[in-house]
């Protein structure tokens, strides 16, 4: 196989040449973007923003671009067979949108040195043609923390969690210190999941949630599930959308959202790769950015608590405030951010502990 | 009116057409499927069944025909020999995800260890962890009469939950900044499963799967165990007259089938998936009881139903991406397969009549 690949892949670079002109540095006539998705499009969560950018970018392009992807992709054996297939298949930009794609994207990259790479939420970066992007989804958990220590009742919060990554870690622990920030008397009940997309399973955590008398609900999770399970309560439990807005829940529990907004980095990039100055990156964007929003806040919240919300929005956007400001010690009670000091990023994409204040562990 | 009516013996003719006759209205619905989605029908069918073949691309694909389709015959032809014998494993996914867990437990936890000796004692590992997890509905069954089914099946969530545990904590990669996943096995090459002839998409999973075929068949047609098996599925009674122990058999039918799960939970895990993650098991257990009724619960059928099983996959990646069809219309394609062979399968045992012309 690595002499055909590399025949084709000889012959690709030939006929880029011969096409192309002056190769890269010129930047090229035409490009295939193509885009790997853990989930179905139609999740109305993560897939679905993921899409939107697609979608975006076909839009900006036009005849210039051609958009290809496939959904619900296995991440494993199966997405290194995936991305081999659009690579051979004349891709020349292809986004790995989930964490776990991560092995497989490094190891297609190095068997195709002409193709980039993008790969979403990882860190590995194995050889030069693979770049990778994330965006600050912190920053919009301190918006909903602070909208969920207002709004709870019981004082009992929950949080539907994926998998023990520092992604979700993250999340989890601006969610709280905000919350706790603004109602001292807030608990945070985790429920983990071990799943992105898998709407039955969602649901359980929702119940599981409810019936420790929890009232608002967030979700590190892809699909409208969690939403559809507080629906049931008349009003008692509040939620927030997640990846997605998931307006179709705004007269329901959906209070607020945090919004992915993919499209303006895969134009960017997509446009990097047609006019030539295309360079490897590590892009980590939030609010200020734009990759990260803040859907509408609803009636069903107060107006002073919509104002502070948005205030805190406001401030992270305007770089004036870090969710992870200091003083803040660590669940066992060692100090981890001094008085004034913000957390640096290594910290944040290495997060494996909980802050002071969560009970129950990490799973190990 | 059209009747049913049961043949004295089951149909030879029919036993063999089925499949055949399944997969062309398989490829007729799903055509039709595919013009409703406003995709060309002919083109769509050409992309499954004729590019991972023949198309431009073939000299990658076929090696990954030989990838998916290893593991869903190793685990189907274990299957196979219980359904034979009206033994019902519907777990076999959970049995593979501890055959994987197990083996690549004892590989790493040899690790750095460089020796000859690793793979194998993985495999052993492999094959003893899916063993043991199907020993437990077969204990159940034999002691209390549990329905072996349900338990099975049940278990393979139970599995689901320590393969998450393992990723995330007891096998997690030390070395893997908190990231859940195990250590690669492509970087320890003591334990790895490598592509044998590069290329070729053959490993030591596809080697035993194809061997172990042809040892189904010669176990089915020269063993008396063999004997055994079909005697207790088609007349249990004369079965149990024939001095057949019906517990001793529920134990080693499950007992093989868990075992050939476990090695391909092995030989994927060091293999094409390279590691244990959370989502390590992407249905092969479920997909192998397709491919056992799919090659007629005969081990030379199952070979070639597992082919072709893997080609819907890979054939059906390529027409998900390449004509942009969603993932769900190929999964729908890949249930009609099933859904027509049981279908036509009931003329195997009974022949259609009209009412009119059989009247008395």
């Amino acid at each position: 196989m690595l002499r055909r690949t590399l025949m084709t892949t000889a012959a690709l670079g030939l006929g880029l040449a011969l096409t192309g002109g002056a190769a890269l540095a010129a930047g090229m006539d035409h490009v295939k973007a193509c885009f790997v998705y853990v989930g179905p499009i139609g999740d109305g969560g993560w897939t679905y923003q993921h899409h939107q950018g697609a979608l975006a970018v076909q839009e900006a392009f036009g005849d210039k671009v051609e958009v290809q992807w496939q959904e619900s992709v296995p991440e494993g054996a199966d997405a290194e067979r995936v991305l081999t297939q659009m690579a051979l298949g004349g891709c020349n930009i292809i986004f790995t949108t989930s964490f776990g794609y991560m092995d497989p994207t490094n190891a297609v990259a190095a068997k195709f040195p002409d193709v980039k790479f993008e790969h979403a939420t990882g860190f590995m970066r194995n050889s030069e043609n693979v770049s990778t992007y994330n965006a600050r989804f912190y920053e919009g958990r301190a918006v909903q923390g602070t909208i969920a220590g207002r709004m709870t009742k019981s004082n009992k919060i929950g949080y539907i969690a994926s998998f023990p990554i520092p992604e979700v870690v993250m999340g989890i622990n601006s969610y709280y210190l905000h919350a706790k920030k603004v109602n001292p008397d807030v608990e945070l009940s985790v429920v983990w999941a071990y799943t992105w997309f898998d709407p039955a399973k969602e649901a359980d955590a929702a119940k599981a949630l409810i019936d420790q008398g929890v009232d608002v609900i967030a979700s590190h999770t892809d699909s409208t599930a969690p939403l559809a399970e507080a629906a049931k309560t008349n009003g008692a439990v509040i939620g927030f959308g997640q990846a997605s807005d998931m307006a179709e829940y705004k007269d329901g529990p959906r209070v607020s959202s945090i919004i992915d907004n993919w499209a303006p980095y895969y134009v960017k990039r997509v446009g990097a790769l047609l006019d030539g100055s295309y360079a490897q990156a590590d892009a980590w964007e939030g609010i200020a950015g734009g990759e990260v929003g803040i859907g509408e806040i609803t009636a069903a919240v107060p107006a002073e608590v919509k104002a502070e919300a948005e205030a805190m929005r406001d401030a992270i956007a305007a770089g004036t405030y870090h969710p992870f400001t200091g003083p803040i010690n660590k669940q066992d009670g060692s100090a981890w951010l001094a008085e004034g000091q913000t957390a640096p990023d290594g910290d944040l994409l290495g997060m494996d502990f909980y802050v002071e204040g969560i009970t129950g562990d990490i799973p190990k | 009116m059209l009747r049913l009516e049961k043949r004295p013996t089951p149909s030879k003719f029919w036993l063999y057409a089925t499949p055949v006759v399944a997969v062309l209205l398989t490829m007729i619905a799903g055509g039709i499927l595919f013009g409703l989605l406003g995709k060309n029908p002919v083109a769509v069918i050409r992309t499954i069944f004729w590019d991972p073949l023949f198309g431009e691309f073939a000299f990658y694909l076929r090696g990954q025909l030989l990838v998916k389709a290893g593991p869903l015959i190793l685990i189907a032809i274990g299957l196979s020999l219980g359904f034979r014998a009206g033994i019902w494993n519907i777990g076999a996914e959970g049995q593979y995800i501890m055959g994987a867990i197990c083996g690549a437990g004892v590989a790493l936890a040899l690790y750095p260890t460089e020796s000859r000796l690793v793979f194998p004692l993985a495999i052993l590992a492999g094959a003893l962890g899916g063993w043991a997890w199907a020993m437990i509905p077969a204990i159940l069954k034999t002691r209390f009469n549990t329905n072996e089914i349900l338990v099975s099946l049940m278990l393979v969530y139970v599995a689901e939950t320590i393969l998450a545990k393992a990723s995330t904590g007891f096998l997690r990669n030390p070395e893997g900044a908190g990231f859940p996943g195990s250590r690669s096995f492509s970087s320890y090459t003591a334990a790895s499963n490598p592509e044998l002839i590069a290329g070729s998409g053959l490993h030591w999973g596809g080697v035993a799967a194809l061997a172990t075929g042809v040892a189904a068949y010669v176990l089915l047609s020269r063993h008396i165990l063999g004997f055994q098996i079909k005697l207790a599925g088609q007349a249990p009674r004369a079965a149990r007259f024939h001095g057949v122990n019906p517990e001793r058999l529920v134990l080693l039918c499950m007992g093989l089938s868990g075992a050939l799960a476990g090695l391909a939970g092995l030989f994927e895990v060091t293999g094409p998936a390279g590691k244990i993650s959370i989502d390590f098991n992407v249905g092969y257990g479920f997909t192998a009881i397709i491919v056992a009724f799919l090659g007629r619960l005969n081990p030379l059928g199952i070979v070639l139903a597992g082919f072709l099983m893997a080609l819907t996959y890979v054939g059906g990646e390529m027409a998900a991406t390449n004509m942009g069809l969603p993932s769900a219309a190929i999964q729908v394609f890949q249930g009609m397969l099933l859904f027509f062979l049981l279908g036509v399968d009931v003329l195997t045992n009974y022949r259609i009549r009209s009412a009119l012309m059989g009247a008395r």
